[in-house]
């Protein structure tokens, strides 16, 4: 199968489910946004989302492009270790043009694997988990569909907020080198196109993680400052 | 004006391909800054010699950027730190009075030392014999512009074309890749009429070559663009790619 045996193919999963989830992080940054303006109108899109047929499935795609994507990008480091040879150069210099996030992304995808299991814990499990499954009593399935509540509940604790921002600056990083990385992965890119495409990918990362991290830095103030 | 600099060197000596190697350390004085950093090789090994010792052995062949036959990973960079240069079009110039030079050879799973700052390359040679050519059948000659070409489409088959397979870019790459060399021998032929109509088996043979050979997974790092001594373009990786692909689900 080419998609496991050739380098290009391996490239070409990673880049298409790393580009699939980019999608993901534009839908899930502009629908958080709405909980600083109204309340009311996140908790409408949180009850629409749920536990209802096309959310489960949407999960379901969604955690089988995570693990794809992290299994690769494990099988492609182990692989990349090997190819480099035994001994190591004794001087090794940055190379010009050459972005640190490039040359780390298995550590910033490690980072983000870490904040993606607290972040599953502290929304997903309390919110479509218990309507899923039921769990948690009456209290529990009351709250399951008040996502305003749990982000309230949360980033009125400034550790949170702080763990989320350091998180969403990984993913920053992440993104930078990901998103212009995916479409060359995939062949889609040329001489014209690489410097837009750059910058596209930067435009993309900067506007997915100042989505989301308004809202910690938005909480983050209101506490601060008693507001 | 002729400037002298004293340096220090560290080199990588090693007997054989299984011997464990070790760095080695000279001082060399009064070199002057307009030799070449191949001539400065040179006295070393002159030096060598007249102690008894045994001399320093690194590939060199043309001496003018063409053959692609210098390797040497000088300070942290392939091709020393000068830009778009083989190590053969490096000067002393480049190097400051007291420094000292840290030689190391190229290091990949796809290239293993042979002995000292030689590195044997001919993985590079298999990768052009699984597909690096045109299979023209014999007869007369054709005539000279009876294949039109677009200047564009000529332009970057020449760009491409420059890759003297001198191995910076998999020495460069944190992943031991040889891809923009693989990308850089496709495009040249697929880019042309005459290469066009191989261009899918070509694609196919050689980045299959390139895995069987154990070179790494490109994660386009632009590490070999920046030390290429040709500044071949990683938009010819892109191409590999977007062939290969086509390729495959063609198939």
């Amino acid at each position: 199968m080419w998609l496991i045996d050739s380098s290009v193919g391996r490239k070409f999963i990673m880049g298409i489910s790393g580009a699939f989830l980019v999608l993901f992080l534009l839908f899930h940054s502009i629908m958080n946004v709405v909980v600083i303006f109204s309340p009311e109108a996140y908790n409408a899109i949180c009850a629409f989302l749920g536990a209802n047929w096309y959310a489960v499935l949407g999960t379901l795609v969604l955690a089988a492009g995570v693990v794809v994507h992290m299994l690769y990008g494990v099988l492609l480091s182990i692989q990349n270790l090997r190819a480099r040879g035994r001994e190591r150069y004794a001087v090794t210099t940055r190379q010009e043009g050459v972005a640190w996030s490039s040359k780390n992304m298995l550590v910033l995808g490690i980072v983000i694997l870490a904040f993606l299991v607290l972040h599953l814990i502290q929304f997903w499990a309390k919110m479509q988990l218990v309507e899923l499954t039921g769990m948690g009593g009456h209290e529990a399935h009351e709250l399951a569909a008040n996502g305003a509540y749990w982000i309230q509940y949360y980033f009125s604790k400034p550790i949170y907020c702080i763990v989320y921002i350091v998180a969403l600056v990984a993913l920053w990083f992440h993104l930078t080198h990901g998103v212009w990385s995916a479409m060359q992965s995939m062949g889609l890119n040329n001489k014209t196109w690489l410097p837009r495409l750059k910058v596209i990918g930067n435009v993309v990362s900067t506007v997915v993680v100042l989505l989301f991290i308004s809202i910690p830095v938005y909480y983050l103030i209101i506490t601060i400052f008693g507001l | 004006m002729d400037k002298t600099i004293n340096i220090t060197l560290k080199v990588w000596r090693q007997a054989g391909p299984k011997a464990k190697g070790k760095f080695e350390t000279y001082k060399l004085d009064n070199i002057s800054t307009d030799a070449s950093f191949l001539e400065m090789m040179d006295i070393l090994n002159e030096k060598l010699i007249s102690e008894r010792k045994e001399p320093i052995a690194f590939d060199h062949d043309c001496r003018e950027g063409i053959c692609g036959m210098c390797s040497l990973y000088i300070n942290g960079h392939p091709h020393g730190p000068d830009s778009e240069i083989t190590t053969c079009q490096l000067h002393m110039r480049k190097f400051k009075d007291g420094q000292t030079i840290t030689i190391e050879p190229w290091r990949s799973a796809g290239f293993p030392v042979i002995k000292d700052l030689m590195v044997d390359r001919t993985a590079y040679d298999k990768i052009m014999q699984a597909g690096g050519f045109v299979s023209v059948n014999t007869g007369g000659i054709p005539d000279g512009n009876a294949i039109p070409i677009p200047k564009d489409k000529a332009d970057e088959a020449m760009d491409a074309a420059a890759c003297i397979g001198c191995g910076a870019c998999a020495a460069a790459c944190k992943n031991g890749s040889a891809m923009l060399f693989v990308s850089a021998k496709v495009s040249q032929l697929a880019l042309l009429p005459q290469g066009k109509i191989e261009a899918k088996r070509r694609a196919k043979a050689m980045l299959s070559k390139m895995d069987e050979l154990g070179f790494g997974n490109c994660t386009n790092t632009t590490a070999c663009e920046a030390e290429c001594p040709k500044a071949i373009s990683i938009s010819h990786i892109a191409r590999l790619n977007r062939e290969f692909i086509k390729a495959k689900i063609a198939d």
